[in-house]
């Protein structure tokens, strides 16, 4: 049972339908003359229309790339190197491919902060506000936390900056498809195909109109010159359409995944003691769960569901590869013994109840396990 | 993470976890804030570790080197016992990732501890060597060194 949406999705399979003809029959380059590329031409542009119209962008200032890493180091760097120096603001909850993107701006010349968080993940605009420079160039504060579900405020960032005239981008791989977004206020917004139910290889980066960025691949100039590459048409096509799939459900999916979190919520503080919830309570993406339980640890929780066939993530120190805690639940606050016992559950369009059933029924059981093996209960 | 089939047939059924009430010698090593905390109890009959037990807060690969470590160091004189290396817990396992050796170091540790303490409440002599790697283990700041 599959309890890690966040991380990834399968792919539809009306969007693995769409791709298909893309492989071999319509295999041909876009950029070509030729009759070969005059349909991948035309499910290029029109993939492009699909995606801008569902956040109200115009259709040349959608980017294709390869990932969501991809079009964060685009938005960063691509600012970055437009601007040649400056002062660069990101949050401290970002993904590692903002915060590891911005780290090595800091160490290539420019000037990068931090914005702190309060204890449940979001960043306080007016803490934007006092923190803008002269020199500042562009602001970074993501839509939805992947780690803790946090929904930020966005459109009053996105004001701040705008009134200062600072760039400002936001990483919604977390949130496109789930919840609108509104651009009004938004220079640059990296958006993905592989969280929702679209194949990887995929992902995009809004430029607004007159946003002035470098490219980091330089070639044949495709995508306006901001990313040149043969474009991957199948995945693209394949993108636009778990696109159009996951719009046209977005009402009634999210109430449903609402729900869903909710009742998960609920029970397991109700029934297991000693069990927190991270994160907001309420500004929450519907399908985020993460919660922590005291006196026993992530990897272990993880290992013994996973021995129960459920699929679950946790950012706990001893399962990262150089054993470093979670820099979200740090920057909430949250003392390492506590952030220790932290799992992330994820829920997505495939999640049934029966299936949610069975993980209640089974995750207060390995906590009882764990804790009746560890020294403190 | 990838574990071997012996760490997690450890892991998800561990031997000897429990507390033993009437204890004969404790040994604490580790703390939450770490990621790992062992403690490991002995009942010593004629200088024979009778019984041993492990309580664990940690990852698979920290339950898992309790649970081993109680099989090899179980019937042991106390001499035999402090001989048991990381190397054996690891072997004893088949493998462990190498990020996750120190829960092999954490689990010899306790064990040690375990028989300073038995040795000191009851006045028996301590060999320079226990001495040496109690104080060790005590000034160990680091969380997985």
């Amino acid at each position: 049972m599959y309890f890690d949406y966040a991380a990834t999705t399968p792919v539809d399979k009306r969007v693995i339908k769409s791709m298909i003809p893309f492989l071999n029959q319509k295999f041909g380059n876009p950029s070509s003359m030729h009759s070969f590329s005059a349909d991948t031409k035309k499910a290029l542009e029109k993939s492009r229309s699909i995606i801008a119209k569902v956040i109200k962008a115009n259709p040349k200032e959608i980017v294709f790339t390869s990932s969501a890493t991809e079009s964060n180091n685009m938005a960063l760097k691509g600012v970055a190197f437009a601007k040649k120096k400056g002062h660069i603001l990101v949050s401290s909850v970002e993904h590692d491919c903002v915060l590891n993107t911005a780290k090595w701006l800091g160490k290539n010349g420019f000037e990068v902060e931090f914005l702190p968080v309060d204890k449940y993940g979001m960043v306080d605009p007016k803490e934007v506000e006092r923190r803008i420079k002269k020199n500042t160039i562009l602001v970074s504060v993501m839509h939805v936390n992947n780690e803790v579900g946090t929904i930020q405020p966005i459109r009053e960032i996105g004001k701040i900056c705008k009134e200062n005239n600072i760039y400002f981008h936001s990483d919604a791989a977390q949130s496109f498809g789930k919840i609108p977004i509104d651009i009004t206020n938004i220079d640059l917004l990296t958006i993905s195909s592989q969280k929702i139910y679209g194949p990887k290889g995929a992902a995009a980066l809004f430029v607004k109109e007159g946003v002035k960025i470098e490219p980091l691949l330089h070639g044949g100039g495709q995508e306006g010159g901001l990313r040149s590459s043969t474009e991957n048409v199948p995945a693209i096509v394949g993108f636009a359409k778990a696109t159009e799939i996951c719009f046209s459900l977005m009402d009634k999916e999210q109430e449903r995944l609402t729900k869903l979190r909710d009742k998960i919520i609920d029970k397991l503080i109700k029934e297991v003691p000693n069990c927190y919830l991270n994160g907001h309570p309420t500004k929450r993406i519907s399908n985020n769960i993460n919660i922590r339980f005291s006196f026993i640890e992530g990897e272990a929780i993880l290992f013994m569901l996973n021995s129960y066939g459920i699929a679950v993530s946790t950012a706990s120190a001893c399962s990262s590869p150089k054993l470093e805690p979670s820099h979200v639940l740090s920057a909430m606050g949250l003392k390492q013994e506590d952030a220790h016992g932290s799992i992330r559950i994820s829920l997505g369009r495939m999640t049934k109840i029966s299936e949610v059933n069975y993980l209640l029924k089974v995750l207060p059981e390995i906590v009882k396990k764990l804790r009746k093996i560890s020294p403190h209960k | 993470m990838n574990y071997s089939k012996e760490v997690l047939k450890h892991f998800s059924k561990p031997h000897n976890y429990g507390k033993i009430d009437n204890y004969d010698g404790l040994g604490r090593v580790g703390n939450m804030a770490c990621g790992d905390e062992m403690f490991v109890y002995i009942k010593i009959k004629e200088n024979t570790i009778k019984d041993i037990k492990f309580e664990t807060f940690g990852c698979v690969a920290a339950i898992a080197t309790s649970s081993v470590l109680t099989d090899l160091a179980k019937k042991k004189t106390i001499e035999e016992a402090l001989k048991i290396t990381k190397q054996d817990v690891v072997d004893a396992l088949g493998a462990l990732p190498p990020i996750k050796i120190h829960c092999s170091v954490l689990a010899i540790d306790a064990l040690n501890e375990a028989v300073y303490d038995y040795f000191v409440k009851n006045n028996l002599p301590i060999s320079k060597e226990l001495e040496d790697k109690h104080s060790q283990i005590i000034k160990r700041e680091s969380c997985h060194s």
